[in-house]
């Protein structure tokens, strides 16, 4: 399969070193300044190497990018909400041409899902996004196993950065603040950590679970959003001396998508510690099924993306 | 059908305002629907934080009278702290942020009673840097089976009043 992957951030790069284990030749490499082309496949170290040195991957245009002989377009552009653009019009350009999409942006089809719903009914190609929700984690593929129908609800621990700051709050009684601080040193947050925090990414993830679940028609404002921001470190100790904790917990249940700050059984299966996130499926056959592991990072994130790239397939 | 039901001992413990004629108020409402008074222990000198007056009451009925007991004590306008183990199902706990004491800890508590399917249980309350900082509380409460949702809803509508944050449980079982 040849790949054109816009982004070169850590999951684009990623994706970029991995495609030829998993079989894939990457023919266009993007970043916000320039793109690297060539038909016949790049040297995908020559191309991060130059990155490296020089800021930028190499001398064409984005649009150029998605001109070039592909089958699949690896959407990972930053994440932005409301007309998720440019995202959106990268996966617009992709179909009309009849291409393949592969997600790890999570803005169009958490922002605009039905309206790539509808492209991707006008196109040859097909749309996937498993990276989209919980990195690593096989969430949307297990949703798709079951069927969506038979799921009935959806509960987990989806971002990483507000669990790795709420778990260390709880286990060393530490602020909110100054956790916050430790988390950006590790680089396990961001320098502006709000996207996080507040909550938005996690519910992002769930507006785009419910679009799968319930068949579209959720956006970003349809989800009822509490961030960690202001709970303090006493509210973590009163917990804890009755067995419990607090975990930033999203949820998608009867139509509803919700996210904030829960009260969980200190041991109990959505307590997960430090970046790892959980997934947890109520389903109407099969019960409850949890799923853990790396709800981010680049190969991470990457081995997700190359899943669904393995799903599809190719065209003429 | 519910007389065939068997009869039950229940505990139910109340809090009266100190004035005339409470006491029989409280009581009139357990012999109007059946119940056999049993005990009544009137716990004068131990006013409770709110000014009120403890009393327990020992009776017997069949489930089904003693929930039309309860309902009625409700609807007379007596406090109902506690009804019997089996009445009270689920144990709720919210932790609560912002300025509680502020912001009248003890009304916040008494409207999250006054709600009526809920009575709380235990109260703990944080407050590190003084009361004029943020301070937090965990409230522990017992729900009628079915009526948490309800207590819930209360405790949500009186933070949103007051600016506090809520920390909920998981609903739906969700907690394992």
């Amino acid at each position: 399969m040849k790949l054109a992957i816009l982004g070169a951030g850590a999951v684009g790069r990623s994706v970029a070193e991995l495609a030829g284990e998993y079989g894939h030749t990457v023919t266009a490499l993007a970043d916000s300044s320039g793109a690297a082309i060539d038909p016949d496949g790049l040297d995908v170290d020559a191309v991060l190497e130059r990155k490296d040195e020089t800021g930028t991957v190499g001398d064409d245009t984005v649009d150029a990018a998605l001109d070039t002989s592909y089958d699949a377009l690896v959407e990972a552009t930053p994440t932005t909400l409301d007309d998720a653009q440019p995202g959106f019009s990268h996966v617009e350009a992709a179909l009309e041409r009849d291409r393949h999409v592969v997600l790890a942006n999570k803005g169009p089809v958490a922002e605009r899902y039905d309206e790539v719903r509808a492209l991707e009914a006008e196109s040859r190609g097909r749309v996937l996004f498993e990276a989209t929700v919980a990195g690593a984690i096989p969430t949307l593929s297990t949703v798709r196993s079951l069927g969506p129908e038979r799921v009935t609800a959806v509960r987990g621990v989806l971002n990483g950065t507000a669990n790795f700051v709420l778990s260390r709050m709880a286990a060393e009684g530490l602020d909110y603040e100054h956790v916050l601080a430790e988390a950006q040193d590790l680089g396990v947050a961001e320098a502006d950590p709000s996207f996080d925090v507040e909550g938005t990414d996690a519910a992002l993830k769930c507006v785009i679970l419910a679009n799968v679940l319930y068949d579209g028609g959720y956006t970003l404002d349809d989800a009822e959003v509490a961030g960690i921001r202001d709970i303090p470190g006493s509210a973590l100790e009163l917990a804890a001396e009755d067995g419990r904790t607090v975990r930033l917990i999203a949820e998608v249940a009867d139509g509803d998508v919700r996210v904030g700050p829960r009260l969980v059984p200190e041991h109990g299966t959505l307590a997960v510690g430090g970046t790892t996130n959980i997934v947890q499926l109520e389903t109407e056959h099969a019960g409850r099924l949890n799923i853990s592991g790396a709800g981010a990072g680049g190969p991470e994130t990457a081995s997700a993306v190359l899943a669904d790239v393995g799903l599809l397939e190719p065209l003429e | 059908m519910s007389e065939s039901e068997p009869v039950r001992a229940y505990t139910v413990r109340l809090e009266l305002q100190d004035e005339p004629g409470e006491l029989l108020r409280a009581l009139e409402p357990i012999a109007d629907n059946g119940g056999n008074l049993l005990s009544i222990f009137h716990e004068r000198g131990n006013i409770t934080p709110r000014g009120h007056i403890p009393v327990e009451v020992d009776l017997e009925a069949t489930p089904e009278r003693f929930e039309e007991i309860v309902a009625a004590l409700r609807e007379n306008g007596v406090n109902v702290v506690r009804a019997g183990a089996e009445e009270y199902a689920e144990e709720l706990v919210v932790l609560l942020v912002g300025h509680l004491v502020d912001t009248d800890l003890s009304d916040t508590l008494s409207r999250i009673e006054d709600c009526g399917g809920a009575s709380i249980d235990d109260v703990a309350l944080s407050a590190p840097d003084g009361t004029d900082e943020l301070s937090s509380a965990r409230i522990r409460m017992d729900t009628h089976a079915g009526a948490a949702s309800a207590a819930l809803a209360t405790v949500r509508e009186v933070a949103e009043e007051k600016g506090l944050d809520v920390v909920e449980p998981l609903a739906g079982g969700g907690d394992a």
